[in-house]
This record gives structure tokens, sequence and C-alpha cells, in this order.
């Protein structure tokens, strides 16, 4: 297969190196209610916007780790350790040129700004908490969409960003959703006009280069009425002894008759927790479409939502989780009926090597006075070894005549007779698991953006050589 | 030295002996049937030569153009040139044929060298044709909801892509209606050559009126008792395998 320069990240070797830190702007370490001072005033929010962290704060205090129904492996998490701000003080710069050299030679290292040449609407870089760069093609600015970093965002389009902020997902949402709104910085801030249809992607990068550091970025993407927007993110970080903590929100908002694909290739290094709220709320005749490929991480909770508010909104969710030894991918999907003649559609993939653990947590909730809806779930695990482990907790709650929904499940394994098989054709014991796999989710992957599909193949084959053997 | 050789072979399979002491001699461009009753072990001979790790040699030799097969992984005898058409071949959920087919042919090149997806398709139509096989299988994956005469076509369609230096055919005919039987021994004939040397087993002698072989062995009891010309094949279809059993006593070497 022809490798060309990705749109992702596709060896969590590549990502696994840090130059010195460069940062001037330090909360130092531990959480409290001087850490949210200190980072409002770095980031010079309004008033609002201190008040909101500061409610974010005591929420996350208040709640306690979800370890009742979650893995018990939060606990390793020190919240004292952590830091929780970190930037190099400058601002966001719009030409590779001006962003510091130590940083640009880490997004160059990446393939990003090559990335962005070849076949990007725009891109933001951010290093630790600030974006670095953020940029969009002149044309695509023309048409009057706004891509900006969150910071940015709020400073410079308050109506747009105030109007809608924390409205999809509020503050206590849940634990780790608290923690977010108490000290966020960086993300993505999108806004699209009615009826302009962004021919290419918009990608934001995310990456840790810090020890002991949280991630906190916040992502606010509205896709005004009839508009269209596909929204890309990668990741990565160098992999440090220490746990590293990367927490986002991201809210989505389409509009009538909008639509939002987002996609996400989340290759976070194994000592990387990845809690993650992200949700999104179509309206009339809109569509909200998330792509959510976890391949790296210790543990990643996340389970992308669609609230389907408006008559013949669409929802959907095609994940694919990789859980190798001493991952857990605790992944899933919810779809919320609010309105009539509304669909959604779930297709998970998981596949656990070696030790590794995939969990599918799904909801489907369609209440009884509507008519009309319907939800379609397929959730597939494909089991490695005889070690590797897989959990399904589907909760599907449909009241009321006239909808439909649909549910299949089904856990296979490689067996050994296939891989023998498929050796005596030649392959390596490697490339006949990394086939297979392969083959495994084939059929979702085909429905995703070129550049996706051949990365993320390439990615599940290095994966697989690792482990084998 | 251009054959297969196996010497004094005795294989065994959680503890059991199987294959007791076999000789076997394939020279390439040339066909030879292994014909027995079940259980005589000649499924396990051709598994044991594409190197499954189910089975046990405890003892003796099996060497392809003077090298030691035994101590290969099954991959890297395969990519030297040993293709086995399974008997049930397993199914591959998702990867199409095409794709399949292009990954094997794919390792058999040097390292950082492309296969060339035009001339790789235009063999691959071609061979599908050879063997009555429409276009739109390639997209299909491999043996997955296939009838037994799909997945026998496709195994030799594999063995017509591969090339290899020597093909073991384990059973090809089971489940065969006639008409499958004539396109897959139609593509067996067409293969032949001095390039190639076969092992055809069996346990009719029917595929034997459409793929004509050069020697016929008969296996009984792990051991080969009976070497000859064709027409062996046909005293064997006569007298049956009874007859064949009790040469087992004393078996007779070639």
């Amino acid at each position: 297969m022809k490798t060309e320069t990705s749109a992702v990240n596709i060896n969590r070797g590549i990502g696994d190196f840090a130059y010195p830190e460069v940062h001037v702007r330090d909360a130092g370490t531990g959480l409290s209610e001087k850490t949210i001072h200190y980072i409002s005033d770095v980031k010079e929010d309004p008033d609002w916007v201190r008040e909101f962290r500061l409610r974010g704060l005591k929420t996350f205090l208040e709640k306690p780790l979800p370890t009742h129904w979650a893995s018990k492996d939060l606990e390793a998490i020190d919240f004292d350790k952590i830091r929780y701000y970190l930037s190099p003080g400058t601002a966001t710069k719009r030409s590779w040129d001006e962003v510091p050299e130590d940083i640009k030679r880490t997004f160059e290292r990446l393939g990003i700004p090559e990335q962005e040449r070849k076949f990007l609407a725009g891109v933001e870089a951010q290093f630790d908490s600030e974006a670095v760069y953020s940029n969009i093609k002149k044309a695509v600015g023309e048409q009057g969409v706004i891509f900006v970093g969150s910071t940015e965002g709020l400073k410079n389009h308050p109506e747009i960003f105030r109007k809608w902020f924390g409205k999809v997902i509020p503050i206590g949402d849940n634990k780790f959703s608290a923690l977010n709104s108490a000290v966020f910085s960086g993300g993505s801030f999108i806004y699209v006009p009615p009826g302009v249809k962004v021919k290419h992607p918009l990608q934001a990068y995310f990456r840790i280069n810090a020890e002991n550091f949280g991630q906190f970025e916040r992502t606010l993407i509205i896709a005004d009425e009839g508009s269209e927007v596909t929204y890309m993110e990668g990741c990565t970080a160098p992999k440090f002894n220490t746990t590293t903590l990367h927490s986002a929100v991201v809210e989505l908002i389409a509009l009538k008759g909008a639509k939002i694909q987002y996609i996400t290739v989340q290759n976070w290094s194994a000592n990387v927790f990845n809690l993650v709220t992200k949700r999104g709320l179509a309206h009339e005749n809109a569509e909200v479409k998330w792509i959510d490929c976890n391949i790296g991480s210790r543990l990643t909770m996340k389970y992308p939502s669609v609230i389907m508010k408006g008559r013949k909104a669409r929802g959907e969710v095609l994940s694919i989780a990789l859980a190798n030894d001493g991952q857990h991918q605790d992944t899933g999907a919810k779809m919320i009926h609010a309105a009539d003649e509304t669909t959604s559609n779930i297709i998970s993939k998981s596949i656990s090597i070696g030790k590794g653990r995939a969990t599918y947590r799904g909801l489907v909730h369609v209440p009884k006075h509507l008519k009309n809806c319907k939800n379609n779930t397929e959730c597939d695990a494909l089991l490695i070894n005889s070690t590797s482990r897989t959990d399904t907790y589907p909760a599907i709650t449909v009241r009321g005549t006239g909808n439909a929904v649909q549910h299949e499940a089904s856990v296979s394994q490689v067996s050994a007779e296939q891989i023998f098989y498929m050796q005596q054709r030649g392959l390596t014991e490697a490339q006949a698991m990394s086939l297979s796999v392969n083959g495994f989710v084939n059929d979702l992957v085909r429905q995703f953006p070129m550049e996706y599909s051949v990365e993320l193949k390439r990615l599940i084959e290095l994966e697989m050589e690792g482990s084998v053997g | 030295m251009k054959e297969l050789i196996v010497e004094n072979l005795h294989v065994t399979i959680a503890d059991k002996e199987i294959v007791r002491g076999l000789d076997l001699r394939v020279p390439r461009g040339e066909v030879h049937a292994l014909m027995g009753p079940n259980g005589s072990g000649k499924s396990t001979l051709a598994k044991i030569l594409a190197g499954h790790p189910d089975y046990q040699v405890t003892k003796g030799k099996a060497m392809m153009d003077g090298e030691n097969l035994l101590e290969l992984d099954p991959d890297e005898r395969a990519r030297r040139g040993l293709f086995l058409a399974f008997q049930y071949p397993s199914e591959v959920p998702g990867v199409t044929i095409a794709n399949f087919l292009r990954a094997a042919m794919q390792s058999r090149l040097p390292e950082g060298e492309e296969l060339e997806a035009t001339d790789y398709y235009a063999k691959l139509y071609e061979k599908m044709e050879l063997l009555g096989m429409d276009r739109s299988f390639t997209s299909r994956a491999v043996n997955e909801g296939f009838s037994g005469g799909e997945k026998k076509r496709t195994e030799i369609l594999q063995l017509a892509m591969l090339e290899p230096k020597y093909a073991i055919l384990d059973e090809t005919d089971s489940g065969l209606d006639i008409d499958a039987l004539k396109t897959v021994a139609h593509g067996v004939n067409s293969l032949r050559g001095p390039d190639l040397g076969v092992l055809l087993i069996t346990h009719y002698q029917r595929l034997l009126n459409y793929i004509v072989p050069d020697y016929v062995h008969v296996m009984v009891a792990g051991r080969i008792v009976r070497s000859g010309r064709r027409e062996l094949a046909l005293e064997l279809e006569e007298r049956g395998y009874d007859w064949a059993r009790e040469e087992a006593a004393e078996p007779v070497l070639r």
C-alpha cells in the first residue's frame, strides 16, 4: 500500500519525543481556587467565565469518582500532582514561520504543516494548554467561517460563543466535565454561517509535551442552518512514566438542516488517562455524526452522544477501539431521541489484544410520546488472545408504539486455523493477524474519509506487529 | 535435486502416532496421487508438510529442493514454494479475495518492492476466467458464505496465482459435483508442467479420470503400502482398500 503523508500520526513511536519545556505561564501543581484565578488572570477571562470556572471546581470537588460503575483504575490519578495550565505565553500565530522554533519542529515532525498544504481547509495546533497556531484557507475565511482557538473565540466572538457555550454539556454532567469547566483552555471554536458547505476538513492537532500535565481543551462547533462541516482531531504525547490527564469537553450544535461530521483518531501514549465528554445537539433535519477511533491511552472513557432535538434529526456514531496490553478502552455511544421521526445509528467495533480490555456502553433513549423513531445498534468485538477481554453494557429504553429499535451484538475470535491458513499463503503471523483485524473493521472503515482509513489500517498493522512474537 | 522428499517420517498429535515411517518422493514436473481409506493419515501428512503447529514430527525428514522443510515456519515454507489446497479452507471474514491474494503475492516480493496493481488484476482476471469464476468474486470475503464448490475453486485460483514449486491438493474433489470437478481438474491440468510437482490426495479414483497422475501411492495406517503407475488406482477401485490394508501388514516401499 502506498503510504502518503497522513492525517493521523500513525505510530506511537513517532509521537514519543519531547523537547525541553518552554513555558512562561505555569499554574503550578495541584488544583485550588488559586489555580482558577491564575488561569482566569492569564487568559483575561470575563467575569462570567471566571464564575463558570469556580462553579466547575466546586462541582468537581463534590462529585465522587464514578468507580461504582467505571474502572477502579481512575483512582490512580493523583489530582494534586497534575499541572493544570502551561503555556509559552505567546499569542496564537497565523503563520508557521512565527511559531517559536522548538514548538514548530514538534509539529513538523508530526507532519502537520504538510497535511495542511495537501488537503485541509484549516488547521489549529495546540501545544500543552494553548493553541500556538491556527489558520484557515483564505477562501474558507471569506465565506464567513470562523475557526480559531477557544480562547480567541471567547474574546473575539463573545455573542456566538456565550450563547452556546456549556449549553449542550452542563458543568455538572459528570466529574470530568466539571473539571474541564474549571480549568479549560485551548480547543477549537468553529462557526459556519447558514448555507456554507466547507468542502475540506478542518483539523485540530493536540499535542502534550510536558510531564505531569493535564490538557483540558474545550471545543465548540456551531453549524448554522443548512451548513456542512467536517472536523478532524489528532493527538499524541510522549510516553512518560508519570500519568498524564486529558479531559476534554466537545459541544456540537447543528442547526436546522446542518451537518457536522466529527472525526477523532486518538493515539495517546499508554500513560494517558483520556476522559472526554462529547455531545452534539441536532435540530430539525440536522445530522451529527461522530467517527471515533481509539487506539492509544491507558484508560479511555468516552461515549459520544447525540441529542436529536428537532423532527427528522439524525445521529450517528461509528467507532473503533483497539485495546492492547495495559489498555482499557471504555467507549460507546448515547442516542437521545427527543423529537418525532428521528433516526440514530451506532456501529461499534472493538479489538482486544493480549490482556487488553474493551468495554462498550451504549444508551438509546426513545420516550413514549414520540412517533416513528428508529435506532440501529451493531456492536462487534474481536478477541485476539484467550487473555483478551470484552464487555458490553447496552441500555435501551424505547417506549411507545411506532418506534423501532434493532440491536445486534457479536463476539468473535481469530482462530488458530484461520491464522495457519493465511500463513500457508505466505503471510507472517503478524501480517495474518493484522489482515484479520483489518477485515473485521473493513466495512466500517470504508465509510471514513480516505486519508483516515489508510492511516487507520497502518496504525492497526503497527499495533499487531508489536503484539505478536 | 528438484524434488519433495519425505523420509521415514513419524508424526504424532496428542501422543497418538498418525504417520508411522512414511517415505515419498515427488519430483518437480510430476503428479503423484496419494490414495487411502479415511483415517490413514493422508491429511495429516499434508498439514505437517505445510507446518501445522498442532502436529509433532518425532522422527524423519522432509526436504524441498534440498532444504529442510521442518525447520521453517509455515509462512516461510509457503514463500519458498509450497502450496496446500485445504480440504476445509478457513474463512477470513471481511478480507476480500483480491486483497488476500494481493497480500500473499506481496509477501513474496523483496522488501521495498511493490506489487504492480495493473499486472496483478490482469493476471487475477485471467486465472478466474480459466476457472470459470465470475469477476464479482474478487470483492467477496475469502470463503465467507461460499459453497463447497466455490471454496475449492478459490483454492485452485490461489494455486494458479501463487505459482508454487509444489502443490499438495488435499481432497480437492470432495463435495464437488461433476461439473465443478471438471472445472477444477481443468485448472490443475493447465498448471501442469516441468516447474510444478503435485501431490494429489484423494479418497476416490474418480478425480484421477480427470487429472491423470504419473504415479499412485496407497497409504494405509500411516505408511505407504503400495506404489505404482496409474493402473494401481484402477486396481484399487476394483479390489477396495481392504486389499491394500492386508498388504499393510508388510509395507511395500518404493
